[in-house]
């Protein structure tokens, strides 16, 4: 029954949100938290926008994994303020939580206030009572953050809802490609473009202030290293000349850059020093060593190697020293993304033509897989771990997706026309 | 008697110069006007045409039965060794920069989709550099090659299978300078 419920709030959501998020049930989670976001009353003047507050919260939450949002057709009663609750219905609807409110005008009448309080419907207590103030057509934007306050309240971890994702988009045929890495709302929304080239765009990545994307670009006709303020659109040429400038990586102090040179003859990791430029080279073996991830304490970096015959995952100290392999199980593991507690890793995990994303405990070093198949790459984690956003490919069209780090969830995104790839998840820019 | 012979005289001589001046043109206009002779059709007759394994004749590119018109060289999935069906193609071209020393050739090396993108730039480089180190060694001087890795970035075509993958798997040697 809850199944068809989840299938009547998705389409719901997938109709209102005008088809730009699909959301596929892999296994229902069976301790999802059941939560009710009851539809904010619309008290500000002015009709009512496109924006449903509540129906990007639930969507949000339940695109987490961790929590089951009640159909709004079944809300048999729509309180606004807690004086309206009666906690009795809940109950008997089976929900343990629920969120209810409205939205004003903000008193300088610059925006909106989102007026929300959270409930605990089993001891009718009040857990969050908040008011979330956003400009005049940010109403999105606060619905991600109460989507924010609402999952760090009641699991304890903070949200991701309302960070950012960059990735790279290819349009146009064969022959006239344009290439373009945009930065979107971690739901897909809202893309603004960064850099266009008529030439290939790859490996974006953030800046841990969440200012700036480096990435590499080959439209000096080898590949190269550009590092770009988000904002702005600033840019600096940070590597460069012959052979492969490639993977660069921010350090959690983003004072330096992990990055893949070829210039001694195979591809090795150095570290840049992002004041002074010079390089440290930090790898030495003519194995094709690339795609280097730092560890959230700054003291590992993980790497792809196949220095034992095929790509594994390896990791080694940021001073040097000798690397240890981290992946066991399969023939293919490459692009590591660690979470941010530093106790997992998710990686491209081949076997045969098929290519999935798996997650390895680094305490076990057990691996799981998450996703079907066939062509999935490019895994990258949510800056909370609990949902990684990944490439595949339907048919001939490269899409994004996002599973829930217990594998549970998998939702697909339906960004811009053409060809998407090499998702890259900001971090949380308080 | 005597003035009026010599005056007649330099008249006639006078007279004779003159006269030989004006008809000299006349002849020098006649062969003009049978230039255009049956000799000038023997030089338009087409040049033997090169010899298909002569590998320092820069005709041979665009002749399909040379080796030198060949410039892509293919390889199995996830590996970089020249196999020995490409060798003689790769060696046609060292033949020919090794006697030329202008030549100017990039090796551009590629891979197909399956994988992840950076280390596919490593692959494509791997394979492009096999391919230098074969025509190092056949005598082509470093400065005459250039080594440029796309990975998977420029696919000749992009279906998801193995008719089209093998395809993106290869080296181009393309000359910038002949």
């Amino acid at each position: 029954m809850r199944n068809i419920l989840y299938t009547l709030l998705l389409l719901l959501l997938a109709q209102a949100a005008q088809a730009k998020l699909e959301i596929e049930i892999v296994q229902g989670n069976a301790s999802a938290l059941p939560i009710a976001i009851i539809p904010l009353q619309w008290r500000a003047g002015g009709p009512p926008p496109a924006t449903r507050v509540a129906e990007v919260i639930s969507s949000d939450l339940y695109r987490s994994g961790l929590f089951a949002p009640l159909d709004e057709k079944d809300m048999v009663d729509r309180p606004a303020d807690a004086e309206s609750i009666r906690f009795g219905t809940w109950r008997l609807l089976k929900v343990d939580y629920i969120v209810l409110g409205w939205i004003n005008d903000s008193p300088d009448g610059s925006g909106y206030d989102i007026v929300y309080q959270l409930f605990d419907v089993h001891t009718q207590e009040r857990l969050l009572s908040q008011i979330a103030t956003v400009g005049l057509g940010d109403l999105r934007f606060g619905a991600h953050r109460v989507a924010d306050a609402i999952y760090e309240k009641l699991t304890g971890v903070p949200g991701a809802f309302s960070t950012r994702i960059a990735y790279v988009s290819a349009t146009g045929g064969q022959g006239h490609t344009k290439y373009e890495l945009f930065v979107a709302d971690a739901d897909g929304y809202n893309p603004q473009p960064v850099v266009g080239s008529p030439e290939p765009l790859l490996s974006p990545n953030w800046s841990h202030d969440g200012k700036r994307l480096a990435y590499v670009s080959f439209e000096k006709g080898n590949s190269a290293i550009y590092i770009q303020n988000v904002a702005t659109g600033s840019r600096e040429l940070v590597s460069t000349g012959k052979g492969i400038n490639g993977a660069p990586a921010f350090s959690p102090d983003d004072r330096y850059l992990a990055l893949t040179l070829s210039r001694t003859g195979n591809p090795e990791i150095y570290i840049k020093d992002l004041t002074t430029g010079r390089n440290r080279q930090l790898t030495h073996h003519w194995a094709i060593d690339t795609e280097a991830a730092w560890s959230p304490d700054g003291k590992w970096v993980f790497f792809t190697s196949d220095r034992g015959g095929k790509p594994q995952i390896y990791r080694l100290p940021v001073n040097g020293g000798t690397p240890e392999r981290v992946t066991q199980e399969g023939d293919y593991n490459a692009r590591a993304t660690i979470s941010p507690d530093g106790k997992r890793i998710a990686v491209a995990h081949g076997v045969g033509n098929e290519y999935r994303i798996a997650i390895v405990d680094l305490d076990t070093r057990r691996m799981r897989i998450l996703t079907p198949g066939l062509l999935d790459e490019s895994p990258s984690f949510a800056p909370n771990g609990s949902m990684i956003l990944y490439a595949t490919r339907e048919g001939d069209k490269g899409v994004l997706a996002a599973v829930s780090a217990d594998g549970n969830v998998r939702q697909r995104l339906i960004l811009a026309e053409g060809d998407v790839r090499e998702p890259a998840w900001s971090p949380v820019i308080r | 008697m005597n003035t009026t012979w010599r005056l007649l005289l330099a008249l006639a001589v006078a007279f004779s110069i003159t006269a030989c001046k004006t008809t000299k043109p006349q002849t020098e206009a006649a062969p003009e006007a049978a230039q255009p002779a049956p000799v000038v059709e023997q030089e338009a007759q087409p040049v033997a045409a090169p010899d298909p394994h002569d590998y320092t004749d820069v005709r041979n590119f665009d002749n399909s039965e040379s080796l030198l018109s060949k410039r892509v060289v293919y390889f199995d999935f996830d590996k970089s060794e020249v196999k020995a069906e490409y060798r003689d193609i790769v060696a046609a071209h060292a033949a020919y920069a090794a006697a030329n020393p202008s030549a100017r050739i990039t090796l551009e090396g590629h891979a197909d989709e399956r994988g992840t993108r950076e280390y596919n730039l490593g692959l494509g480089e791997r394979r492009a550099n096999a391919v230098a180190g074969l025509m190092s060694a056949a005598g082509v001087r470093g400065d005459q090659i250039n080594v440029v890795s796309y990975g998977e970035e420029r696919p000749v075509c992009r279906v998801s299978d193995e008719n089209c993958w093998w395809q993106n798997r290869r080296v181009e040697i393309v000359y910038t300078a002949r």
